[in-house]
């Protein structure tokens, strides 16, 4: 296991994966800043607070955690937290989306270490993370599988061939986050397509334990994780975490218009400022990156 | 060198599938195989009759069990094997298949049974005729059509052998035997089965032995002498192979159990467009859907007969 945060230091890191996460929006020109993020302390709990044992140094040794970041799109906030962990140089963050850049867009196992499986085409994370419990079992190997996921691709269907079979197949150590922001691109989740709620009932229904939190209190994500490694022995979990789109920089929260775009540099200066960086260092980065 | 005769005997095609897989699942214990509710069908069964714990029988959700065969396959340590009928085995998941299978060039080998228009009374529903089309379209995917049993084991040998995404299509129908069984399968490499010099046909699967009795009776009827080729393998196809016998006789036919739009037609037209354009006529399922009937009426109705490819086929070099 990775040496644990205390919940103060986890708020920093997080702090400093939402400036990374916007840095490499903004310079990219494009990506999604919103549901980035909205899972950015959920990721920072499970990569920082001793969760996902994980090793920058052997990113693919064989009983390291899989981490699968089903919801694709929250690849800024998924590379910095990389990037923060030692994976590979910060700088490549402010290559994302760029021809060449091992950042690609959506995460790429291909291109980028620390990634185990291709996303970006929603819906599909689970089941990939199902295979790779099936595998766990054959290969008698002790990791777990964390599946993050996005609310709105619980509208499609393999979603739920995937949580019915985890329960089929008696399938242990897989544990899915739910990051409901309650927005999808065209609108509040709630007005797309409300039918993915209730979530818990769904998922207890197929077998799952479930556990409902505020995706942004570190006690709550931190208690989660813990009593999700310890019932994922039995059962698979879901994890629902209750998220703001846009968390930590106002004018995006809450706002579908924020899911899938970046900010120009008034509106990059001003989140900026926001998350606490001084102008001075807004001017350095800009006068570096931003020709 | 090759068996074939028009008396050939016919070879279960599914049976030495899943014969094969249980040779495979000895020889290697890493070997998985996923299926979705029809592996009595497909015979995977027979795999997980005796290695259950490496069988994942997922149901009848296709999308889910191409997203399973993945999640076993992402470390490239482990071959597996994915079946269910050619319709929803690629249709129903293509994208899936593209987005971790095609894409990362997992070493998942899916075997496809009842393809094309012979899966017979089970009416359109049932009736694949457009998956060479979509699989070869995916980048990484070899797709693979053997035309009887004893080549189809040397290519269910050399799929596990080589890394890599792979589709290998089958039929419900039994084949008759083309090949001796000590035949050398290499991906990219066909045969010619039979020389000529009046025109090159150019066949895969049950085609290969229409193709071969069509050959025959032009030479009875009508004193053609067409050259016979079995390409195996739709992508990488041989182009050079091909290429050669077009310079030789000028002509070329494709005959496949598929559409005539994206299947092996179209793919030796690409490589003869390049190499040594000749005239072309492909041979299949029109732009069209099929109905319910026995294998062998469909085949009639399509005009995929031998009697009815050698008349089509002399009409058409006639009209050149």
């Amino acid at each position: 296991m990775n040496a644990t945060k205390s919940v103060e230091e986890l708020r920093k890191i997080a702090r400093q994966v939402r400036i990374e996460t916007l840095k490499s929006i903004y310079l990219a020109g494009s990506g999604h800043p919103g549901g980035s993020l909205s899972i950015t302390d959920i990721l920072v709990a499970l990569y920082f607070g001793g969760y996902a044992n994980v090793d920058p140094q052997n990113p693919y040794k064989p009983d390291r955690d899989r981490v699968v970041l089903s919801k694709g799109h929250a690849a800024p906030a998924f590379y910095a937290v990389l990037a923060l962990k030692g994976f590979f140089d910060k700088e490549l963050l402010y290559t994302l989306r760029k021809l060449g850049s091992p950042l690609q867009g959506h995460v790429s196992r291909k291109h980028t270490p620390g990634v185990e499986a291709s996303t970006g085409s929603l819906g599909q994370g689970l089941s990939v993370s199902l295979g790779m419990a099936l595998k766990r079992r054959l290969d008698d190997l002790d990791y777990r599988v964390y599946c993050l996921m996005s609310d709105g691709e619980l509208q499609e269907g393999m979603t739920w061939e995937a949580a019915m079979t985890a329960k089929h197949f008696k399938v242990n150590r897989l544990i899915a986050v739910i990051d409901n922001n309650n927005i999808q691109l065209d609108d509040f989740v709630t007005k797309v397509n409300s039918g993915i709620y209730p979530i818990e009932e769904k998922f207890q229904a197929c077998g799952w334990h479930t556990i409902t939190i505020d995706g942004h209190d570190f006690e709550q994500i931190l208690k989660a994780l813990d009593e999700a490694v310890k019932v994922s022995e039995e059962k698979p979990v879901a994890i629902r975490a209750i998220t703001v789109k846009g968390k930590g920089v106002s004018y995006m929260e809450n706002t579908p218009a924020w899911h899938g775009k970046a900010p120009d540099r008034e509106k990059f200066i001003e989140a900026m400022r926001e998350l606490g960086v001084s102008d001075e260092e807004i001017e350095a980065f800009l006068n570096k990156y931003d020709k | 060198m090759f068996l074939y005769t028009k008396d050939a005997p016919k070879g279960d095609i599914r049976k030495v599938y899943g014969e094969t897989l249980v040779e495979l699942g000895r020889k290697d214990p890493k070997i998985c195989v996923v299926d979705g509710d029809l592996s009595t069908s497909t015979k995977t069964a027979m795999f997980g009759k005796e290695f259950p714990e490496r069988f994942f029988n997922v149901g009848i959700d296709e999308q889910n069990l191409i997203g399973v065969a993945s999640g076993l396959a992402y470390d490239k340590d482990r071959v597996v094997f994915a079946s269910s009928f050619a319709m929803f085995l690629t249709g129903r998941p293509w994208e899936i298949i593209r987005q971790h299978i095609g894409y990362n060039d997992l070493p998942v080998k899916l075997v496809a049974t009842h393809a094309g228009i012979t899966v017979g009374p089970d009416g359109a529903s049932h009736q694949m005729n457009e998956d060479i089309a979509i699989m070869r379209a995916i980048p990484n995917m070899r797709v693979v059509v053997p035309a009887d049993i004893h080549i189809l084991k040397k290519v269910l040998y050399k799929a596990y052998e080589t890394p890599g995404a792979f589709y290998i299509r089958l039929t419900r129908e039994k084949f008759p035997v083309v090949y001796p069984e000590d035949v050398e399968f290499e991906l990219g490499k066909g045969f010619v089965l039979r020389e000529g010099k009046d025109v090159t046909i150019v066949a895969v699967g049950l085609m290969v032995s229409h193709a071969l009795d069509a050959a025959t009776l032009l030479k009875e009827k009508y004193g053609i002498e067409a050259e016979v080729i079995d390409p195996v393998s739709v992508k990488p196809i041989d182009g050079e192979l091909i290429a050669e016998s077009a310079r030789k006789t000028g002509r070329v036919v494709t005959i496949e159990e598929h559409s005539i739009i994206g299947g092996l037609g179209d793919a030796v037209i690409s490589e003869l467009a390049e190499r040594y354009p000749v005239p072309v006529k492909k041979i299949g399922i029109p732009d069209t859907y099929g109905e319910s009937g026995t294998a062998a009426e469909l085949l009639r109705k399509f005009e995929l007969m031998p009697e009815q490819l050698a008349e089509r086929i002399h009409n058409w070099l006639r009209s050149l």
